[in-house]
């Protein structure tokens, strides 16, 4: 079975809520749409205090380059447009709309039909998903507009999409790849056309055959569609390493995957992707797991973007008494969260309780030399030389070693046994060795 | 016998030969030197903490031998007689320099700032910074880890483990500046010493709107312009919410430390006042 080269981790993977047919959560009484989804810029807003909008209505515009769209998910009034938190704990513009009914734009198709055929051309495609606000659902958010954008020069090959979900706890995809296989092989033929590539690979995790069956099934009705099944493995649905598992290619270091002549975009951004061509409805909902050892009853959800946590928990099942840490993502790369009255924001893919048993961090002890991190980083890094240079903020020392390269997937962290800290230093270091390689490009120019 | 004179003599031989070799060199890459760093050097305090702006101590030295006037150019923490002792070698003026102060802008100790989650990540305010907003509601203010202690080389900065806010010893305190840098969330900053170090600064530096920061703190400023309202002497500005006080046109003249409605202007080692303005003394012992 195909899988990447170089290290990673195989954690339990405790996929609960496996299975579990997604259900609506009912509408809050007011969402917080936050105006910056992802790393670029806010979106500049588009309404002002009292106005009324439907569902499906603008409400930010993209903001420069690396920046998205962003739409009202919900109908109702406008009550302001202030700052609100964000997963980081830190305050960002974001707009809160007092929910009124649920009134959809018209030009919103809502009929459950599946529309097969696309006839708009690949600039028209990259406009329209740009317009409706698609970012990428895997967790980054990174417009996807900008990412089928192929830079002057560079040829994509390969449109490589991710259903690996390789992350423990999430089944969110797994859901969506059983339920909407159909639209989600339509979704990948539009992008196909969109970058203009002859050959689609889905990758999906062999910890999922009922998706890989439902998937292999409707690729059948298109061309130039394979779906491979990959061996379970931690982080097998990390960009790089997908890519190194499917085509055998290693994206340069440094480099981004369209140097390998490969496009990667995850299945819910697929099925995201084919609503907007295909039924003009923005990116204004997603599917979340709600998941954790002591949740009674673990489920997939399709939640507004803009609903607070808090009104997620109580339509689930509440918190669980043992709650230690509630984390917004999977339990490798979601981020504890400081308090609920935060959003779904279009990234966020779960809701997870971590019991208080499990959610404490092991006693700091010395590096004793093992090179366990070394050998399970997937990107041939030394993570313990990392976090002791961050540490000392030997900041040349880290560039030389390939900082930069490192994905935060956190293998390194997960198999230390003296607990040490080694993600947290080594994002550090990176956030600095950042600045100094833009502070250099800038006084180069 | 013979052995050992041959050992002598060639071991000798290369050595008088590499001497002369080295001599030659000596004197052909040898590089003129003002004496008078090695003085001015000997002068300073040596600690290179670099609160003067250069790496190190002999890196200043050279600065000031260099320079036509030693204006610019002060030494933070020998002050004034390390600078007239510089300037006396070097047969310059020494300028008048204001003593500084490093100041902490941040009055939310536990008592006044709720801690709404609890981090058991590296302690480290420049990794939790980065990762997010902190234990409190307010993403602005304190973090309490202690990175500010760890830079100072005069163990003139310390978290007090009660209040978990960093406290300024003024009699170590040299304004090197180096805690300054070390805080991501620039809370720390130079001001005037000030006559017999009396101080008045706005302890806060959360530039939120008064009714969001209130809830999270008691002691957060507000901006509500009755400081600004009331100073005589132009000194103090409002933006974002925040009032600040410049050090430069401030008189010490206390007034707007009375107006403030949440006791965020901080007055420090002034005699108490007289008995009618009691309830604002507990303001005057916190520092």
């Amino acid at each position: 079975m195909k899988t990447f080269k170089m290290g990673g981790i195989h954690p339990e993977e405790c996929k609960f809520s496996a299975g579990k047919k997604t259900e609506v959560i009912s509408l809050p009484k007011q969402v917080v749409i936050p105006l910056r989804h992802y790393s670029g810029k806010p979106s500049i807003p588009e309404v002002a205090k009292g106005d009324m909008v439907k569902v499906g209505q603008l409400i930010g515009r993209a903001d420069g380059f690396v920046s998205a769209n962003v739409h009202s998910s919900v109908s109702g009034k406008v009550v302001k447009i202030d700052n609100a938190l964000d997963a980081f704990g830190y305050k960002n513009p974001a707009v809160f709309i007092d929910v009124i009914g649920d009134d959809w734009l018209e030009t919103i198709d809502l009929t459950p039909k599946v529309k097969r055929t696309c006839d708009l051309e690949s600039s028209e495609i990259i406009k329209k998903i740009a317009e409706s606000g698609i970012v990428g659902l895997g967790g980054a958010t990174f417009p996807t507009h900008v990412k089928l954008s192929v830079p002057a020069g560079k040829k994509a090959e390969v449109l490589i999409i991710n259903g690996a979900e390789c992350e423990p706890y999430l089944t969110c995809d797994h859901q969506l790849m059983l339920e909407k296989g159909e639209e989600i092989i339509i979704g990948i033929t539009i992008l196909m056309k969109a970058i203009q590539v002859k050959r689609a690979l889905v990758g999906i995790e062999a910890n999922k055959p009922d998706a890989i069956l439902n998937i292999e099934k409707w690729a059948k009705t298109v061309e130039g569609v394979e779906v491979i099944p990959l061996k379970v493995k931690y982080p097998q649905g990390s960009e790089k390493q997908l890519i190194q598992a499917l085509t055998g290619r290693e994206v340069p270091s440094g480099g981004l995957p369209i140097d390998v002549g490969a496009i990667v975009q995850n299945v819910a951004t697929t099925f995201a992707v084919y609503e907007a061509v295909q039924k003009n409805k923005p990116l204004i909902e997603r599917v979340i797991t709600v998941t954790g050892k002591s949740v009674p009853e673990p489920g997939n959800y399709w939640v507004r973007v803009g609903t607070p946590l808090s009104h997620v928990v109580e339509k689930t099942g509440g918190i669980p008494e043992d709650t230690g840490k509630i984390v917004a993502g999977g339990p490798m790369m979601g981020r504890a969260l400081p308090n609920l009255e935060i959003s779904v924001a279009k990234g966020t893919a779960a809701v997870l309780f971590i019991p208080s048993s499990e959610s404490g961090r092991g006693k700091v002890q010395n590096c004793i030399r093992c090179a366990k991190c070394v050998f399970h980083c997937p990107m041939g890094l030394e993570p313990y030389l990392l976090m002791n240079r961050s540490e000392k903020n030997l900041l040349d020392e880290l560039e030389q070693n390939r900082v930069m390269d490192c994905i935060e997937c956190g293998s390194c962290s997960y198999v230390c046994p003296s607990n040490r800290p080694l993600v947290d230093y080594i994002r550090y270091g990176k956030l600095k060795v950042g600045e100094l390689i833009r502070s250099r490009k800038v006084q180069q120019l | 016998m013979n052995l050992i004179l041959v050992s002598v003599l060639s071991l000798g031989g290369i050595g008088a030969v590499s001497a002369i070799i080295l001599y030659f060199i000596s004197q052909k890459f040898q590089v003129e030197e003002d004496s008078r760093i090695e003085e001015v050097e000997a002068a300073l305090p040596g600690a290179n903490c670099g609160g003067c702006g250069f790496p190190g101590c002999r890196a200043f030295a050279a600065a000031c031998v260099k320079a036509d006037s030693l204006e610019n150019l002060a030494c933070p923490v020998g002050g004034m007689p390390t600078m007239e002792k510089v300037a006396n070698i070097l047969g310059k003026t020494a300028m008048p320099v204001e003593p500084l102060i490093a100041v902490v802008r941040c009055g939310g100790s536990c008592e006044h700032r709720e801690r709404t989650n609890r981090y058991d990540g590296v302690k480290s305010c420049a990794i939790v910074h980065n990762l997010y907003g902190g234990e409190t509601d307010c993403s602005w203010g304190c973090l309490g880890y202690g990175d500010c202690e760890n830079s100072c080389t005069f163990d003139a900065i310390h978290i007090n483990p009660i209040t978990l806010l960093p406290e300024v010893d003024e009699e170590k305190c040299t304004a090197c500046g180096a805690c300054v840098k070390a805080c991501p969330k620039n809370i720390i900053q130079l001001r005037k010493k000030g006559h017999k170090s009396r101080r008045i600064y706005v302890n806060c530096v959360n530039q939120d709107k008064g009714a969001v920061n209130k809830k999270v703190c008691d002691v957060a400023c507000i901006g509500c312009s009755k400081c600004f309202n009331v100073c005589a002497y132009d000194a103090i500005s409002i933006h974002n919410n925040l009032a600040y006080i410049d050090d430069k046109k401030c008189t010490l003249c206390r007034k707007c430390v009375e107006v403030c409605p949440t006791n965020s202007i901080l007055e420090l080692n002034f005699p108490p006042r007289k008995p009618k303005v009691e309830e604002t003394s507990n303001v005057v012992l916190n520092g």
